[in-house]
């Protein structure tokens, strides 16, 4: 059983609306125990409603797994990272500090490191991951490329990411626009003809992406 | 007698609202069965399927398949499973006990029918069966309203029945009426993906039909033009084309505003106007007033903006505009609504695919619960009360003689009027929380404290509830069926999942129950819910939401059923075994009952009604005492009155009790940061809250959410002031004023945050 290849992870931040329905999906799971995998927050709720959910990317070259001296973080074969191996899982918290998207969290009453692990339980089995099952604006959203390309034709997905020096190639993809929006004004005394500071986040794309790397020390085909 | 038993405290110790567990059953293992249903709280009805094991549900599985939604939830239906098996559940009836801790004794459930009946009859034969008045839900099933307004008319003889959708729906049923001759969003979701404009006035969707946000950025994505009208930058704002930061009561002057630009610029459809309408000169006059250098000064939205409104919507080619809360709930919530529908007329684009035109409903049944007689007004089938032909026609179904059913009562608020008069002295309430729903909660407090005997019928004891004599315990929504109708006008079906607990049954039983002990058992021996929906569909046959063609089978089958659905056609008498429903309205040579052809709307001429959308300054407006808006209204983690939401724990959680929202030039003009306590005053009450400063809302206006009782509740400071002809509360606007608190208030130290 694994999750196959078409079927893609879209996470697209500019349509989250914070109502954390993905947050208390995932905390449904008994893999982890009612604790959610997700990560929802507000950007600056002072200055706006944008929230942005954060997934596992799944990195093709996990970092919390390069990091991990026990050896207890794998990557199986259709490229989903497993959360932390109960009987490996030294709780050190490695993978916590060096995750460049602050995914990985330490349970510290439990010892051990959990993780989005994109509901392997279901996606293995054919079923859409929990999160992107209820997001009611689909900001999460799982399915084949060919479907967010006909659904979404003023995004892209993107999947590399850059990080000081480090490049990372992600099985998740974030949704993009494709054209340069014009700046949103995030308070409301900017629409009542006054004038306010307008501020604006620009994101760089990438290039396309690079051969996949050919050996992958990381893999492991089942578990 | 209806004070409090004990003190609130001491009942909110033994009732709660407490907290449920975050989680419940184990998601590796396998449930007995999976039940198709819906969810219990919002007016999208959203499908979900229960799992359940051993007459418990331990939680719920996406329904991927069902149209609307297609597994889509929000967090109040992914936990919505942790109110059954609640610590708090009502599981026996309840009798009003000062001696006891609580303040009410468990009673059996055959005596408590039998007092409830008893003083019921005692206060009729004392003053006449107008002294007991009866207060219904739009949560519940269409078969249950139906029941109610039928126990209401036929066995208490009462004409006092209304229904907590007064505080809901009304402004846009009776302007939906006016226009369109029928109360019914006009098309089915789905046409707003394709379309070129849409228009949100006054919806904060994101939290209070999250849903619904799906749909509309599905059509931005497809080049829809977004355009939302708000006093807040909601979620769904934050991305929209063109925001209009409207100043809170002034809706009504901004789409006469953009009428007039549209009717200068010669983008209206004289066409459609001239064939398919009546009355435009008069509104087109009417609107001649609001320059838009006048309707930017009312309305405090820039001159640029309307002014792009006005094109964006006054050019498009298809477009789809809806309402919700934010335009109605206010004593000029019917014009309000009638100034939306203007422009949808005016536009021509309305009965056709990718345009139309909605209403989004607040509560479960939203829709239907408006549709089959619990209205004080109305009989089933949207008939009219006072209509001799329609009074003739249900006094037929009901077996009664015409002249023993009552005329037409009063809107829920004038009954609390009632009974503080002194006229209405016993009232039984079911899924309806008016101490904390109402607005000036306050004065309702006082009223209910004045009732003679008060019978609520509820499975967690609310607020209201606590004034009660004899408390039955009813039924939540999974543990009964019937059917509702959601946000498009689909009938769905509510499957029953679990049975009621312990001595509490399912609410049809103990209203039909209560008949029996009356002695008045006339047209109260249904067995079965399908057996009410048999006869309501006879009740609503030849009605305007006429029901006749729909079956249980056939909303199974279709997953819905768009009324109106005919058993017979309406133009030939034919049987019409398979009508499948109507899920668009006014299509062109569309034929309806009311026009015979004439046309697609629901008037003798089939043709769509302008009505002068006037603006009125809002009543209670700011001055210089009160110099700053109040405007309330949801989140999204907690639903209504809080009495089901404020009991889940995880829901709790993520918004755990209501803050006040400012935006921050306001905050530093009155030396609060976010955090601090703050003290809000209106001319009725103060409440004492924490400040949340954010840049989101109108400098001039502050926001409350209303699911809090007690001192949490924003309904101690919100004004009583109703529309004239929906009767709706103006709870989005009312003045106020705002300073920082000396200090945490009392409350904080004793009570949980939810409580």
């Amino acid at each position: 059983m694994s999750v196959p290849q078409r079927f893609e992870f879209f996470v697209d931040p500019s349509r989250c609306i914070g109502c954390e329905s993905c947050v208390q999906a995932c905390s449904e799971c008994d893999t982890h125990k009612g604790e959610s995998m997700i990560h929802l927050e507000y950007v600056d709720r002072a200055r706006s409603t944008q929230t942005v959910p954060m997934v596992c990317m799944h990195c093709e070259q996990p970092t919390c797994a390069e990091v991990c001296p026990a050896d207890a973080i794998k990557r199986t074969g259709d490229g989903v990272v497993q959360s932390a191996r109960k009987p490996r899982c030294i709780a050190c918290g490695n993978c916590v500090v060096a995750c460049p998207f602050g995914v990985p969290e330490l349970y510290i009453d439990r010892q051990i490191m959990m993780k989005c692990d994109m509901c392997y339980d279901r996606t293995s089995v054919g079923k859409k991951p929990m999160c992107a099952t209820v997001c009611p604006s689909q900001a999460l959203f799982f399915g084949t490329r060919e479907e967010i390309q006909r659904m979404r034709p003023q995004s892209m997905p993107s999947n590399r990411f850059r990080f000081g020096e480090q490049t990372i190639t992600t099985r998740v993809n974030v949704m993009v626009p494709r054209r340069e929006t014009p700046p949103a004004p995030l308070d409301v005394t900017a629409f009542l003809g006054e004038h306010t500071e307008n501020r604006t986040i620009r994101l760089k794309i990438l290039e396309t992406r690079p051969e996949p790397v050919s050996s992958d020390p990381f893999a492991e085909v089942d578990i | 007698m209806a004070t409090l038993p004990v003190d609130d405290l001491a009942i909110t110790k033994a009732y709660g609202p407490h907290l449920s567990a975050m989680v419940r059953g184990r998601t590796s293992e396998d449930p007995d069965r999976l039940v198709k249903t819906h969810c219990c709280f919002c007016g999208q009805q959203c499908g979900i399927q229960l799992k359940v094991r051993d007459n418990e549900v331990m939680g719920f599985e996406p329904w991927d398949d069902f149209p609307f939604n297609r597994g889509m939830l929000c967090p109040k239906g992914v936990k919505r499973y942790l109110q059954g098996s609640h610590p708090d559940r009502l599981t026996t009836a309840l009798e009003r006990d000062p001696a006891s801790p609580g303040g009410f004794r468990a009673m059996d459930y055959r005596a408590a029918i039998a007092r409830a009946a008893a003083e019921i009859a005692r206060l009729q034969a004392a003053y006449g069966p107008g002294a007991v008045g009866v207060l219904g839900g739009a949560s519940l099933t269409t078969e249950k309203t139906y029941l109610l307004g039928k126990f209401a008319r036929v066995c208490l003889k009462t004409p006092f029945i209304d229904y907590n959708g007064r505080l809901c729906m009304v402004s846009a049923g009776a302007a939906n009426k006016k226009a369109f001759g029928i109360d019914r969003t006009t098309s089915p979701w789905a046409d707003m993906v394709g379309t070129e404009v849409i228009w949100v006035a006054g919806s904060n969707v994101a939290e209070c039909s999250p849903i619904t946000t799906s749909y509309i950025w599905q059509a931005r994505e497809l080049g829809a033009k977004v355009i939302v009208q708000d006093p807040r930058i909601t979620p769904i704002a934050r991305t929209c084309d063109l925001y209009l930061p409207v100043r809170p009561g002034r809706d009504a002057a901004l789409f006469a505003g953009v009428l007039r630009l549209m009717i200068e610029n010669g983008w209206i459809d004289r066409d459609f106007i001239a064939s398919h309408t009546t009355g435009f000169d008069e509104v087109a006059a009417y609107c001649e007033q609001w320059t838009l250098k006048r309707t930017s000064e009312v309305t405090g939205v820039p001159e640029k903006a309307i002014a792009r409104a006005a094109e964006l919507w006054g050019t498009a080619r298809s477009s789809f505009l809806f309402h919700a809360r934010g335009i109605e709930h206010h004593s000029n919530g019917v014009q309000n609504s009638l100034g939306t529908i203007n422009l949808v007329l005016a536009s021509g684009r309305i009965g056709k695919p990718k345009s139309g035109y909605g209403t989004i409903v607040g509560q479960a049944n939203g829709q239907g619960g408006r549709e089959h007689g619990q209205k004080c007004d109305q009989l089933p089938g949207m008939r009219d009360i006072v209509n001799p032909e329609h009074r003739k026609y249900i006094a037929g179904v009901w077996k009664i003689d015409e002249r023993e059913l009552p005329g037409p009562g009063v809107d829920a608020y004038e009954m609390f009027r009632k009974i503080d008069a002194g006229e209405i002295k016993g009232l039984v309430s079911i899924c309806f929380n008016p101490k904390v729903s109402l607005p000036d909660s306050g004065f309702v407090t006082r009223a209910l404290e004045k009732l003679e005997f008060y019978t609520a019928v509820d499975f967690f004891l609310n607020d209201t509830a606590r004034h009660a004599d004899i408390v039955l315990p009813g039924s939540l929504q999974e543990e009964d069926e019937g059917v509702v109708a959601q946000v498009e006008g689909r009938v769905i079906k509510i499957n029953k999942a679990v049975e009621p607990p312990g001595e509490a049954r399912e609410d049809w039983r103990i209203i039909q129950d209560l008949a029996q002990a009356l002695g008045r058992p006339h047209g109260f021996g249904f067995t079965s819910p399908k057996e009410i929906f048999e006869e309501l569909r006879v009740a609503s046959k030849g009605g305007i939401a006429d029901y006749s063609g729909i079956t249980y089978e056939k909303i199974e089958r279709q997953m819905g059923v768009f009324w109106p659905c005919y058993a017979e056609d309406p133009k030939t008498g034919a049987p019409t075994p398979d009508h499948p429903g109507t899920p668009r309205l006014f299509e062109p040579g569309s034929y309806n009952p009311v026009a015979k052809g004439a046309g697609p709307f629901y008037f003798a001429d089939g043709k769509a009604r302008f009505n002068v959308a006037d603006y009125r300054t809002p009543a209670d407006d700011v001055d210089a005492a009160f110099p700053l808006f109040l405007t309330t209204g949801r989140v999204v983690s907690q639903f209504l009155s809080g009495t089901q939401t404020r009991r889940i724990g995880p829901l709790v959680k993520q918004y755990p009790e209501p803050r006040i929202e400012l935006h921050p030039r306001l905050a530093q003009q009155l030396g609060i940061a976010d955090g601090d306590w703050a003290v809000c005053e209106t001319r009725r009450d103060t409440i004492t809250l924490r400040a949340s400063v954010v840049s989101t809302i109108r400098p001039d206006t502050l926001f409350i959410p209303y699911h809090w009782a007690g001192e949490k509740s924003v309904n101690r400071l919100t004004v009583a002031a109703q529309d004239p002809i929906s009767k709706i509360p103006q709870y989005k606007v009312c003045a106020c004023r705002l300073r920082r608190a000396e200090g945490a208030p009392a409350y904080a130290a004793v009570r949980e945050a939810q409580q």
